[in-house]
């Protein structure tokens, strides 16, 4: 089995009022130098009976057409073996 | 005319546009279930508000890849009118048959109040019956309306006058506190470059009775009876 871990980020510009609100949260808290908070989306896909190269095609055909939508976000995996 | 509305599972305002349709103004409007694949002889499809698939993943991002879905892209190619209110709004973005995205609000809040838009253009089949710059009231109901587009989308809508509504204050300006999600330029509303596919997030169908306390949004349904079912739809 293969598992891919994927990440799914806002990109650079615009605007995470959740991000925000929790650097703002953690100020409260007393964590000092925090510079900036992004919330993103962690997502773990586990795949039966391909090659690593299929997997890899795979997930990044996901990515593309259904995980991140490309107007707001970028993506990054990585699989793991057994 | 003859509408179809299309309901996904998570859909609601479904009858609400049925019954600005059928009972105000007197139309044929069909509920569609998403799982349909072909569409018979419709001059314009309505997608309406809800939380299609639960919203789940980003706004529909599920819900674009509806079996329907395909005949409503198809429908659009052909001419056939197509409007997205709310989360149908946000389900043409995702399909790529609008421009941009519907974001989570910058108050973080679920916004449900009335609004004023501000008509920017009259050159669609969605606006003719408005002038230009006519203020309406109507409802805002949503947690992902913060429309955003990179900085050359927005000048090139900006340039081909596809920014159709804007959030503006009671008296048609554009002042910040006027915008109630954080959209960029105020943008409430936008239409494709052949101007048959429109998406807002405000609803009209619940802006269409004197009982509801405005009747701007009457305004444009009334205009997609006047400009007509499209020529090059050519229904056998």
């Amino acid at each position: 089995m293969i598992r891919a871990k994927v990440y799914v980020t806002l990109k650079r510009g615009v605007l995470d009022p959740q991000g925000e609100t929790v650097k703002g949260a953690l100020e409260s808290l007393g964590f000092a130098g925090v510079q900036d908070v992004r919330i993103g989306k962690f997502m773990v896909i586990s795949l039966n009976g391909v090659s690593r190269e299929e997997a890899a095609r795979r997930i990044e055909g996901m990515c593309k057409k259904l995980l991140a939508n490309p107007v707001i976000e970028d993506y990054r995996f990585e699989l793991e073996e057994g | 005319m003859r509408f179809g509305i299309i309901v996904f599972p998570g859909s609601n305002c479904e009858l609400d546009c049925q019954w600005v349709l059928q009972g105000v103004l007197g139309q044929q409007a069909d509920l569609l279930w998403h799982k349909e694949s072909t569409l018979k002889d419709y001059d314009c499809l309505i997608l309406p508000g809800g939380f299609a698939h639960g919203d789940y993943l980003r706004t529909g991002a599920v819900a674009r890849f509806s079996p329907i879905m395909a005949a409503v892209e198809d429908h659009a190619r052909r001419g056939g009118l197509v409007l997205g209110i709310c989360n149908g709004f946000q389900i043409l973005c995702e399909a790529g048959l609008l421009p941009g995205v519907l974001l989570r609000n910058a108050s973080l809040n679920f916004i449900c109040r009335q609004v004023h838009v501000r008509v920017e253009t009259t050159q669609t089949p969605f606006t003719a019956g408005c002038t230009e710059g006519q203020v309406l009231r109507v409802p805002i109901n949503h947690n992902e309306g913060r429309y955003y587009a990179d900085g050359e989308t927005v000048a090139r809508l900006q340039g081909q006058n596809q920014i159709i509504f804007r959030y503006v204050t009671p008296a048609g300006e554009a002042a910040p506190e006027a915008n109630p999600n954080g959209s960029l330029d105020h943008i409430a509303g936008v239409c494709n470059q052949r101007r048959n596919v429109l998406g807002l997030m405000p609803h009209p169908e619940r802006a269409a009775e004197e009982l509801l306390g405005s009747t701007s949004g009457l305004l444009l349904f009334e205009s997609i009876l006047s400009s007509g079912p499209a020529p090059s739809l050519a229904h056998g």
